[in-house]
Protein backbone atom coordinates (compact mmCIF):
# COMPACT_ATOMS: atom_id res chain seq x y z
CA UNK A 1 0.00 0.00 0.00
CA UNK A 2 1.61 3.09 -0.76
CA UNK A 3 2.13 5.66 2.06
CA UNK A 4 -0.64 8.44 0.44
CA UNK A 5 -3.36 5.36 0.50
CA UNK A 6 -2.33 4.52 4.09
CA UNK A 7 -2.59 8.74 4.71
CA UNK A 8 -6.23 8.65 3.00
CA UNK A 9 -7.71 5.83 5.10
CA UNK A 10 -6.15 7.05 8.52
CA UNK A 11 -7.47 10.15 7.79
CA UNK A 12 -10.70 9.02 6.64
CA UNK A 13 -11.71 6.85 9.42
CA UNK A 14 -10.41 9.78 11.98
CA UNK A 15 -12.48 12.05 10.07
CA UNK A 16 -16.12 9.87 10.04
CA UNK A 17 -15.33 8.32 14.00
CA UNK A 18 -15.36 11.86 15.00
CA UNK A 19 -18.19 13.39 13.03
CA UNK A 20 -19.85 10.18 14.73
CA UNK A 21 -18.63 11.95 17.80
CA UNK A 22 -19.99 15.17 17.34
CA UNK A 23 -23.78 13.75 17.32
CA UNK A 24 -23.20 11.44 19.78
CA UNK A 25 -21.77 12.67 22.77
CA UNK A 26 -23.13 14.31 25.51
CA UNK A 27 -21.50 17.62 26.23
CA UNK A 28 -21.64 20.19 23.69
CA UNK A 29 -17.93 21.42 24.91
CA UNK A 30 -16.70 17.75 23.69
CA UNK A 31 -18.85 17.94 20.47
CA UNK A 32 -17.07 21.18 19.57
CA UNK A 33 -13.72 19.70 20.51
CA UNK A 34 -14.49 16.84 18.33
CA UNK A 35 -16.00 18.87 15.54
CA UNK A 36 -12.28 20.47 15.77
CA UNK A 37 -10.55 17.17 15.09
CA UNK A 38 -13.14 16.54 11.84
CA UNK A 39 -11.79 20.05 10.23
CA UNK A 40 -7.93 18.90 11.18
CA UNK A 41 -8.91 15.75 9.64
CA UNK A 42 -10.12 17.07 6.29
CA UNK A 43 -7.66 19.30 6.42
CA UNK A 44 -5.23 16.77 5.98
CA UNK A 45 -6.93 15.25 3.51
CA UNK A 46 -7.39 18.26 1.11
CA UNK A 47 -3.94 18.68 1.47
CA UNK A 48 -3.15 15.34 -0.53
CA UNK A 49 -5.86 16.26 -2.54
CA UNK A 50 -3.57 19.25 -3.72
CA UNK A 51 -5.69 22.40 -2.29
CA UNK A 52 -3.26 23.47 0.27
CA UNK A 53 -5.00 27.14 0.90
CA UNK A 54 -7.83 25.51 1.37
CA UNK A 55 -6.45 23.49 4.12
CA UNK A 56 -4.75 26.25 5.92
CA UNK A 57 -7.77 28.52 5.74
CA UNK A 58 -10.08 25.42 6.81
CA UNK A 59 -7.61 25.20 9.99
CA UNK A 60 -7.46 29.00 10.36
CA UNK A 61 -11.04 30.39 10.22
CA UNK A 62 -12.86 26.96 11.23
CA UNK A 63 -10.39 26.04 13.75
CA UNK A 64 -9.27 29.42 14.48
CA UNK A 65 -12.08 31.62 14.41
CA UNK A 66 -15.56 29.85 13.94
CA UNK A 67 -15.28 26.68 16.73
CA UNK A 68 -13.41 29.45 19.31
CA UNK A 69 -16.89 31.07 18.74
CA UNK A 70 -19.06 28.05 19.40
CA UNK A 71 -17.12 27.29 22.40
CA UNK A 72 -17.28 30.54 23.39
CA UNK A 73 -21.22 30.61 23.06
CA UNK A 74 -21.15 27.36 24.92
CA UNK A 75 -19.83 28.33 27.70
CA UNK A 76 -21.73 31.47 28.02
CA UNK A 77 -25.02 30.26 28.29
CA UNK A 78 -26.28 28.69 31.26
CA UNK A 79 -27.92 25.64 29.92
CA UNK A 80 -28.96 22.47 31.50
CA UNK A 81 -27.96 20.43 28.31
CA UNK A 82 -29.37 17.04 29.97
CA UNK A 83 -32.75 18.27 29.56
CA UNK A 84 -32.35 18.48 25.73
CA UNK A 85 -31.25 15.05 25.63
CA UNK A 86 -34.45 13.60 27.43
CA UNK A 87 -35.69 12.04 24.31
CA UNK A 88 -32.31 11.18 22.81
CA UNK A 89 -32.81 7.48 22.06
CA UNK A 90 -36.60 7.61 21.12
CA UNK A 91 -35.27 9.71 17.73
CA UNK A 92 -32.36 7.17 16.91
CA UNK A 93 -35.15 4.56 15.22
CA UNK A 94 -36.00 7.12 12.59
CA UNK A 95 -32.67 8.86 12.45
CA UNK A 96 -30.95 5.84 11.53
CA UNK A 97 -33.33 4.85 9.21
CA UNK A 98 -33.60 8.18 7.21
CA UNK A 99 -29.64 8.44 7.45
CA UNK A 100 -28.88 5.13 6.00
CA UNK A 101 -31.33 5.71 3.30
CA UNK A 102 -29.64 8.73 2.49
CA UNK A 103 -26.16 7.17 2.76
CA UNK A 104 -27.50 3.90 0.41
CA UNK A 105 -28.99 6.08 -2.39
CA UNK A 106 -26.31 8.54 -2.42
CA UNK A 107 -23.82 5.65 -2.43
CA UNK A 108 -25.38 3.97 -5.18
CA UNK A 109 -25.76 6.90 -7.39
CA UNK A 110 -22.03 7.41 -7.14
CA UNK A 111 -20.67 3.83 -7.64
CA UNK A 112 -22.55 3.40 -10.45
CA UNK A 113 -21.61 6.60 -12.13
CA UNK A 114 -18.22 7.50 -10.66
CA UNK A 115 -16.16 6.03 -13.41
CA UNK A 116 -18.32 9.12 -16.11
CA UNK A 117 -16.40 11.47 -14.75
CA UNK A 118 -13.30 11.23 -16.55
CA UNK A 119 -9.78 12.82 -16.34
CA UNK A 120 -9.08 16.06 -16.45
CA UNK A 121 -6.38 17.89 -17.21
CA UNK A 122 -3.68 17.40 -14.42
CA UNK A 123 -3.69 20.19 -11.73
CA UNK A 124 -0.80 22.49 -12.81
CA UNK A 125 2.49 22.49 -10.80
CA UNK A 126 3.55 24.92 -8.55
CA UNK A 127 1.81 26.90 -6.16
CA UNK A 128 -2.01 26.21 -5.15
CA UNK A 129 -2.29 29.44 -3.42
CA UNK A 130 -0.75 31.40 -7.02
CA UNK A 131 -3.15 28.88 -9.37
CA UNK A 132 -6.15 30.01 -6.72
CA UNK A 133 -5.46 33.77 -6.57
CA UNK A 134 -4.97 34.31 -10.20
CA UNK A 135 -8.08 32.40 -10.79
CA UNK A 136 -10.00 34.74 -7.76
CA UNK A 137 -8.85 37.69 -8.84
CA UNK A 138 -9.62 37.68 -12.31
CA UNK A 139 -12.61 35.22 -13.79
CA UNK A 140 -14.29 35.17 -10.42
CA UNK A 141 -13.18 38.81 -9.14
CA UNK A 142 -17.37 39.88 -9.21
CA UNK A 143 -18.48 37.16 -6.95
CA UNK A 144 -14.99 38.02 -4.57
CA UNK A 145 -16.19 41.02 -4.21
CA UNK A 146 -19.43 40.20 -2.63
CA UNK A 147 -18.70 37.46 -0.39
CA UNK A 148 -16.49 40.68 1.36
CA UNK A 149 -19.78 42.55 0.94
CA UNK A 150 -21.41 39.60 2.33
CA UNK A 151 -18.79 39.17 5.53
CA UNK A 152 -19.47 43.08 6.13
CA UNK A 153 -23.22 42.54 6.14
CA UNK A 154 -22.78 39.42 8.59
CA UNK A 155 -20.56 41.55 10.92
CA UNK A 156 -23.33 44.81 11.22
CA UNK A 157 -26.10 41.65 11.95
CA UNK A 158 -24.19 39.78 14.28
CA UNK A 159 -23.67 43.71 16.50
CA UNK A 160 -26.84 44.64 15.80
CA UNK A 161 -28.84 41.64 16.90
CA UNK A 162 -26.95 41.46 20.05
CA UNK A 163 -26.43 45.25 21.35
CA UNK A 164 -28.52 46.35 23.71
CA UNK A 165 -28.57 49.02 25.72
CA UNK A 166 -28.02 47.94 29.54
CA UNK A 167 -29.78 50.06 32.22
CA UNK A 168 -27.42 49.89 34.42
CA UNK A 169 -24.82 51.78 33.01
CA UNK A 170 -24.75 56.10 32.99
CA UNK A 171 -24.67 57.64 29.67
CA UNK A 172 -25.30 60.86 27.92
CA UNK A 173 -27.66 61.68 25.93
CA UNK A 174 -26.01 64.90 23.54
CA UNK A 175 -30.07 65.59 22.51
CA UNK A 176 -31.48 65.65 25.49
CA UNK A 177 -28.60 67.87 26.82
CA UNK A 178 -29.35 70.46 24.31
CA UNK A 179 -33.28 70.18 24.10
CA UNK A 180 -33.30 70.98 28.08
CA UNK A 181 -35.30 74.19 28.90
CA UNK A 182 -35.06 76.50 31.99
CA UNK A 183 -38.34 75.24 33.40
CA UNK A 184 -36.96 71.50 33.57
CA UNK A 185 -34.27 72.44 35.72
CA UNK A 186 -35.40 75.46 38.07
CA UNK A 187 -38.70 76.08 39.80
CA UNK A 188 -39.32 79.37 41.75
CA UNK A 189 -41.79 79.06 44.76
CA UNK A 190 -44.06 82.38 45.64
CA UNK A 191 -43.92 81.55 49.64
CA UNK A 192 -44.80 84.33 52.24
CA UNK A 193 -41.68 84.97 54.48
CA UNK A 194 -42.67 83.76 58.34
CA UNK A 195 -42.01 86.40 61.00
CA UNK A 196 -39.64 85.74 63.57
CA UNK A 197 -40.94 84.61 67.15
CA UNK B 1 -9.10 -6.00 -0.01
CA UNK B 2 -8.68 -4.42 -3.61
CA UNK B 3 -10.65 -1.28 -2.54
CA UNK B 4 -8.19 -0.69 0.46
CA UNK B 5 -5.05 -1.01 -1.64
CA UNK B 6 -5.39 0.74 -4.64
CA UNK B 7 -4.87 4.56 -4.51
CA UNK B 8 -8.01 6.80 -3.71
CA UNK B 9 -10.17 7.78 -6.48
CA UNK B 10 -12.70 10.41 -7.33
CA UNK B 11 -15.13 7.72 -5.63
CA UNK B 12 -13.31 7.37 -2.38
CA UNK B 13 -13.84 11.16 -2.03
CA UNK B 14 -17.33 11.27 -2.97
CA UNK B 15 -18.05 8.26 -0.92
CA UNK B 16 -16.10 9.53 2.38
CA UNK B 17 -18.43 12.89 1.53
CA UNK B 18 -21.72 10.78 1.31
CA UNK B 19 -20.77 9.54 4.85
CA UNK B 20 -19.98 12.74 6.44
CA UNK B 21 -23.36 13.91 4.86
CA UNK B 22 -25.22 10.99 6.39
CA UNK B 23 -23.75 11.54 9.63
CA UNK B 24 -24.96 14.67 9.65
CA UNK B 25 -27.88 14.18 8.71
CA UNK B 26 -28.91 11.67 11.63
CA UNK B 27 -27.27 14.01 13.68
CA UNK B 28 -29.94 16.59 13.55
CA UNK B 29 -32.25 14.05 13.70
CA UNK B 30 -31.42 12.78 17.05
CA UNK B 31 -30.14 16.43 18.58
CA UNK B 32 -33.19 18.12 17.08
CA UNK B 33 -33.66 19.80 21.01
CA UNK B 34 -30.02 21.31 20.92
CA UNK B 35 -29.80 24.41 18.43
CA UNK B 36 -25.81 24.16 19.55
CA UNK B 37 -25.53 21.07 18.16
CA UNK B 38 -27.99 21.52 15.23
CA UNK B 39 -25.42 24.13 14.04
CA UNK B 40 -22.30 22.27 14.45
CA UNK B 41 -24.55 19.50 12.22
CA UNK B 42 -24.90 22.43 9.78
CA UNK B 43 -21.01 22.80 9.90
CA UNK B 44 -20.43 19.25 9.35
CA UNK B 45 -22.99 19.08 6.03
CA UNK B 46 -21.23 22.26 4.99
CA UNK B 47 -17.48 20.11 5.48
CA UNK B 48 -18.69 16.71 3.38
CA UNK B 49 -20.06 19.74 0.63
CA UNK B 50 -16.72 21.13 0.45
CA UNK B 51 -15.01 17.64 0.17
CA UNK B 52 -17.11 16.69 -2.98
CA UNK B 53 -15.57 19.94 -4.33
CA UNK B 54 -12.20 19.85 -3.82
CA UNK B 55 -12.16 15.76 -5.02
CA UNK B 56 -13.66 17.01 -8.57
CA UNK B 57 -11.51 19.95 -8.71
CA UNK B 58 -8.37 17.65 -8.36
CA UNK B 59 -10.43 14.96 -10.66
CA UNK B 60 -10.83 17.42 -13.29
CA UNK B 61 -7.48 19.77 -13.42
CA UNK B 62 -10.04 22.60 -12.49
CA UNK B 63 -9.43 25.70 -10.13
CA UNK B 64 -13.46 26.80 -9.99
CA UNK B 65 -14.16 24.02 -7.71
CA UNK B 66 -11.97 25.16 -4.66
CA UNK B 67 -12.73 28.74 -5.47
CA UNK B 68 -16.51 27.46 -4.55
CA UNK B 69 -15.22 26.46 -1.56
CA UNK B 70 -13.88 29.40 -0.97
CA UNK B 71 -17.27 31.15 -0.85
CA UNK B 72 -19.09 28.31 0.96
CA UNK B 73 -16.44 29.05 3.43
CA UNK B 74 -17.26 32.82 3.49
CA UNK B 75 -21.29 31.78 3.55
CA UNK B 76 -20.54 29.27 6.60
CA UNK B 77 -18.74 31.19 8.62
CA UNK B 78 -21.04 34.27 8.25
CA UNK B 79 -23.84 31.90 8.81
CA UNK B 80 -22.47 30.76 11.90
CA UNK B 81 -21.76 34.08 12.89
CA UNK B 82 -25.78 35.30 12.63
CA UNK B 83 -26.98 31.97 13.76
CA UNK B 84 -24.68 32.06 16.96
CA UNK B 85 -25.84 35.46 17.68
CA UNK B 86 -29.45 34.30 17.16
CA UNK B 87 -28.58 31.64 19.75
CA UNK B 88 -27.86 34.26 22.09
CA UNK B 89 -30.42 36.70 22.10
CA UNK B 90 -32.83 33.81 22.10
CA UNK B 91 -31.16 32.73 25.50
CA UNK B 92 -31.41 36.23 26.59
CA UNK B 93 -35.21 36.54 25.56
CA UNK B 94 -36.54 32.81 26.36
CA UNK B 95 -34.31 31.42 28.89
CA UNK B 96 -33.71 28.35 27.00
CA UNK B 97 -32.53 26.67 23.80
CA UNK B 98 -35.02 24.41 23.65
CA UNK B 99 -36.45 23.96 19.96
CA UNK B 100 -39.87 22.38 21.81
CA UNK B 101 -39.82 25.26 23.85
CA UNK B 102 -39.72 28.00 20.58
CA UNK B 103 -43.46 28.34 19.51
CA UNK B 104 -44.85 31.67 20.44
CA UNK B 105 -44.98 32.24 16.77
CA UNK B 106 -47.90 29.43 16.68
CA UNK B 107 -51.09 31.69 17.10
Amino acid sequence: MAFSTAVFWIFAAILVFAALRVVTTRNPVHAALWLVLAFFSAAAIWLTLGAEFLAITLVLVYVGAVMVLFLFVVMMLDVNFEDLRKHFRSYIPVGATVGALVLVEMVLVIVSGAGAAGEGPAVPAGSNTKALGRVLYTDYVYPFELAAVLLLIAIIAAIAITHRKRRETRYQDPGKQVKVRREDRVRVLEMPSEKRP
Amino acid sequence: MSLLMAPPGLAHYLVLGAILFAISVVGIFLNRRNVIILLMAIELMLLAVNMNFVAFSHQLGDMSGQVFVFFILTVAAAESAIGLAILVLLFRNAGTIDVEDLAKLKG
